[in-house]
């Protein structure tokens, strides 16, 4: 970039003339006002990283990870054995229905285009913008009320959320595949349904898995739709995705706005538990873009 | 725009192949079209089951009353009443602005300055590091703010607001905005945590608006031997007017439907308006969040239907608002 | 230039944890003063709450195991009895290998729940009205399964516990009437303490809730003040009402954790969430003017000269019994009379009789009170009425 003229201190382009004093000064105070700001942002994502790792460690042990809450939430001890494996559970199951349906979904708008898929990619941005807890008022009103509180609903909760993430995800990957390979493969006579699916899809998939990854970080936190559809199941481990299943941020939820010290200790792991995982996801998306990007020829 | 490939096959002979090479191509393309309509039918079915859970509540007590009320009080519904609407929801929606706003007002004046330092001031090494830290507060699930805000926040704010309600607060007029007592759970508190929650969102689409200044104009500004900060404010800002107002609005639309940290920290009080910014409130979503599961008044569930409604119809108005204004500056597709 | 991102993430996380080493920040404000609820309270009411009570009735179990009952069952509703529930499920699990699973989410989920036929099972501290029974699926059974205490409980750092309260000075701070803590009302109560000038910063239930209901209705029947600020006595009492002011929590838990964390804050609480999390709570006056403080001892002479209807649903509060702590109730269990699985059925008799038996053993470990021996009769003679394809389970 030629912004490397830019460094140098603007008086040294024109010799003779330089700015103002009062310039100057303003120009320094300025700076510094502005990085106090970007300090102030940094501090306060170190802030409550270290406040949730301070409390939750107080708490963290490997028991954590494999029991689950006592019987009475008044007493210590107990984990979340069953919030975690039931987020792996919905997240897990949110990810089988909106992963395919997403890349598919991404495919029709790229590659194959027309006045549907130019809706459907209007709507993938309207629905990223929707509430999170409309979406589980919505589920509660189609799935709920007629099959019950299940892990089940709140995964297809989940997939609606996670859809539109994984669309765009996908759809970027696959603009930026290069027209001459799908031109190349065009011409030895390879079918179109073929050339995307041995071609364009495979040339594009780390970014589609970061996208992928990156969904089920924000699913993994999600508790708005969960409250309305899975609704929990503090005490037991429940892995059939047809009963009512706890998940992570689910526990941490009802046990953050109890009053009971020894239910906000279990929360406080889980909060670190939660954000480790979600940090997990998210690095390794950034690393598997990194790995493999597509360079424009 | 997209290119799109030739079709394959250019007729040579073989037509069994291409047949059924057509016949594949054909499901296929059916296939995606298919999901991509699965997308369109789901806003749809979202927008119809939301109404028609709500008609019977809109029905019953006339569409507009809902707007007309700032008193949410189901204890007083009874079946056959229908005047006055016990179901008043004003103070949902002027919460979920308010708190908004607040975090707002905080959130892009901070962004603004994050994205100048990023694109304008900090040395190459540091802007992506700097990007991706921001960016990991996107990260942080809504959950652990709402935790986080109670423990640490809530504490920390004391102080600053019973300064802030014993100056503010006794001036006459707008004193009553900022009129405590202050119980750590209140408007200011969601907004304040919005903000955090929103910075990252409005800051990289910031840096990316700056970025889009063209080099020679911010190398002609230094060329007429303006100081760094100078050229940032005539050569990049200005230009970036529009783009900042539709981040702005993007936020807004995000801030609209954050749901469990505010529930956390807002105190649910539903009743009606409460005038100071320090007390205790409710926001459309957190009013859903917390009466949905238990509602058994007459129409209760069909009123909380229709907030549902009109949370899902303000976010989709800003979120589509944002999306256009932003799409102009950044000029690309999805 | 590649390993970038992962090393500041690393990194900032590494500063963050060095951070946690140096201790931790922020603190909630605790009530004071966890020193023996006992030694608080005059001799009187120490007389009375360590009066001996039947701890454990030791009822027989008359039904029996019903064979091919489910393994699992699932039920919510009403927080006061949250923590009984907890006890009670653990406790069946390791007796019978029965997990039943229960979410807290106040008594209104509870009811709501039952009517939509998501549970096996539902709770609400208030029962279920005709009107709601109506609209659910079939005839709902409601049985007692405990008895409970709604306290005052305040946060004010440096003051005891067993401040004394009267249902028109409840009835008036809830109606936001009485503002302060220093009010003369309150100092004429309780001369000698301490009362700051700080204003009161009232919790209740953001949920519906049969804590809220219990509570209501004694304010309704002691508090005037109460009743016309909320409009008349239909809307003054129920699972929900028009708070005039106050901060809302969600649940009992939320409630407690509003206390724990809010100085100057009053709420009602089921008396175990006070208990266990050392929440300072107050005596209530009594229809006979006596000063009482909420325990086993007091909670049991609630039931006294009160007819229960067929349904079993009547009001508990104020008492006449001279001992008696008057904002008590007890928790209805609601369970469909015409059940339509087999398995479920059984489960659910087999579940709530030994509930009413061995389970009435554990209430006091909990600070409830075990039912009586005439409302256990009643409660389980309930049990008998539920069916399956017209046939008695029990």
């Amino acid at each position: 970039m030629a912004t490397s003229m830019l460094r140098r201190h603007p008086g040294q382009q024109q010799p003779g003339y330089s700015p103002s004093a009062a310039r100057r000064t303003r120009d320094r105070v300025m700076t510094i006002v502005l990085a106090v700001v970007v300090a102030i942002a940094v501090a306060v994502l170190v802030w409550v990283l270290a406040y949730v790792a301070a409390q939750g460690f107080k708490y963290l042990s490997p028991a954590f990870f494999t029991h689950t809450p006592p019987g009475n939430p008044a007493s210590y001890g107990g984990g979340y054995a069953n919030g975690i494996v039931g987020s792996l559970i919905i997240v897990g199951i949110a990810a089988l229905i909106s992963v395919p349906v997403g890349i598919a979904a991404a495919v029709a708008i790229i590659e194959y285009g027309g006045r549907l898929a130019a809706a459907a990619s209007f709507i993938t941005d309207v629905l990223v913008g929707v509430p999170t807890i409309v979406t589980g008022a919505f589920i509660y009103a189609l799935w709920v009320i007629h099959f019950g509180f299940s892990g089940l609903a709140g995964s297809i909760a989940l997939a609606l959320v996670m859809l539109p993430l994984v669309i765009r995800a996908t759809a970027e990957m696959l603009r930026l595949v290069p027209v001459h390979l799908r031109e190349a493969s065009a011409a030895l006579g390879v079918s179109r349904a073929r050339t995307i699916v041995s071609v364009v899809l495979p040339t594009a998939s780390s970014g589609i898995i970061t996208g992928v990854f990156l969904a089920v970080a924000r699913a993994m936190g999600e508790t708005a739709p969960l409250l309305l559809t899975a609704l929990g199941d503090q005490q037991f481990m429940q892995v059939h995705p047809t009963q009512r299943m706890s998940t992570l941020s689910l526990q941490i939820f009802t046990d953050a706005i109890s009053g009971f010290q020894a239910a906000q200790a279990r929360a406080w792991a889980g909060a670190l538990t939660l954000i480790i995982i979600v940090s997990l996801f998210a690095i390794s998306a950034r690393l598997i873009s990194r790995r493999a990007t597509i360079t424009r020829s | 725009m997209t290119a799109r490939p030739a079709s394959p096959g250019a007729g040579n002979g073989r037509v069994l192949l291409q047949r059924r090479r057509r016949y594949g191509d054909t499901v296929f393309r059916a296939a995606m079209l298919t999901a991509a309509g699965l997308v369109v039918v789901v806003l749809a079915a979202m927008a119809v089951f939301l109404v028609t859970q709500s008609l019977p509540a809109l029905r019953h007590y006339g569409p507009l009353s809902f707007l007309g009320s700032d008193r949410w009080a189901p204890s007083d519904a009874t079946p056959a009443g229908t005047s006055p609407n016990p179901y008043g929801i004003v103070q949902f929606i002027y919460g979920t602005v308010l708190t908004s706003v607040i975090g707002l007002l905080i959130a892009v004046p901070m962004s603004v300055g994050i994205g100048l330092f990023i694109t304008g001031i900090a040395p190459a090494w540091l802007r992506r590091p700097l990007s991706y830290v921001v960016d990991l507060l996107a990260a942080i699930p809504s959950v652990v703010f709402g935790f986080w805000g109670i423990f640490a926040l809530i504490p920390a704010l004391q102080p600053v607001v019973s300064f802030l309600t014993g100056t503010l607060g006794k001036i006459p007029v707008i004193g009553g905005v900022f009129a405590g007592p202050f119980f750590g759970l209140s408007y200011f508190t969601a907004g304040i945590i919005l903000a955090i929650m929103v910075l990252p969102i409005v800051t990289a689409l910031c840096r990316e608006i700056f970025a889009t200044t063209p080099a020679d104009e911010k190398e002609a500004a230094l060329a007429l031997g303006m100081t760094r900060w100078e050229m940032l404010r005539t050569a990049v800002l200005p230009r970036s007017r529009a783009g900042i107002i539709g981040a702005s609005i993007l936020g807004l639309g995000r801030a609209f439907g954050e749901t469990i940290a505010v529930t956390m920290v807002i105190g649910n009080n539903v009743l009606s308006i409460t005038k100071s910014i320090f007390s205790t409130g409710a926001t459309m979503a957190s009013v859903i969040a917390n009466e949905f599961t238990e509602a058994t008044e007459p129409f209760h569930l069909d009123s909380l239907f229709v907030v549902a409604m009109w949370l899902l119809i303000i976010s989709l108005i800003v979120n589509v608002a944002g999306k256009l204004a932003v799409r102009r500056i950044r000029g690309d597709l999805a | 230039m590649r390993a970038r991102f992962p090393a500041v993430a690393v990194g900032v996380l590494g500063v963050a944890l060095a951070a946690a080493a140096c201790g931790s920040t922020g603190s909630s404000s605790t009530a004071a003063n966890s020193t023996s609820v006992k030694a608080m309270w005059g001799s009187q009411n120490a007389t009375r709450c360590a009066a001996a009570v039947n701890t454990k009735p030791d009822y027989p179990n008359t039904i029996g195991t019903i064979k091919g009952g489910a393994t699992t069952l699932s039920g919510a509703g009403s927080t006061f009895a949250a923590p009984m529930y907890s006890q009670w499920s653990s406790a069946y699990d390791t007796a019978s290998k029965v997990a039943v699973a229960y979410a807290s989410i106040g008594s209104g989920g509870g009811v709501a729940a039952v009517q939509a036929g998501t549970v096996n099972f539902g709770d609400s501290d208030v029962g279920m009205t005709p009107a709601e029974i109506a609209a659910s699926k079939g005839p709902v059974l409601q049985i007692p399964l405990l008895l409970g205490a709604v306290v005052p409980t305040y946060n004010l750092p440096g003051i005891a516990a067993g401040l004394k309260f009267t249902g028109p000075v409840l009835g008036e701070i809830f109606a936001g009437k009485i503002k302060t803590w220093n009010a003369s009302a309150l100092k004429k109560l309780n001369p000698g303490v301490n009362l700051p000038d700080e204003p009161i910063a009232v919790v209740h239930r953001s949920d519906g809730s049969g804590t809220t209901g219990i509570w209501t209705d004694y304010l309704t029947k002691t508090s005037p003040v109460w009743v016309s600020a909320l409009g008349g006595p239909s809307q003054s009492s129920g699972k929900t009402v028009a708070w005039p002011v106050g901060i809302g929590g969600k649940g009992n838990e939320g409630v407690s954790a509003a206390i724990a964390q809010t100085k100057g804050s009053l709420g009602y609480l089921e008396s175990d969430f006070a208990i266990s999390e050392h929440l300072t709570y107050g005596q209530v006056q009594n229809k006979s003017g006596n000063f009482v403080e909420p325990c086993i001892a007091t909670i049991v002479p609630a039931v006294d000269g009160v007819t229960f209807p067929s349904s079993l649903n009547v009001s508990l509060t104020d008492g006449s019994n001279a001992n008696v702590y008057p904002v008590t109730g007890t928790t209805y269990a609601l369970v469909y009379e015409h059940q339509t699985s087999k398995a479920i059925a059984a489960g659910l008799v087999n579940f709530f009789a030994w509930v009413l038996t061995a389970g009435q053993d554990q209430n006091v470990s909990l600070n409830y009170a075990p039912l009586g021996s005439a409302l256990q009769a009643l409660a389980y003679a309930q049990l008998k009425k539920i069916t399956i394809n017209g046939t008695p389970v029990a």
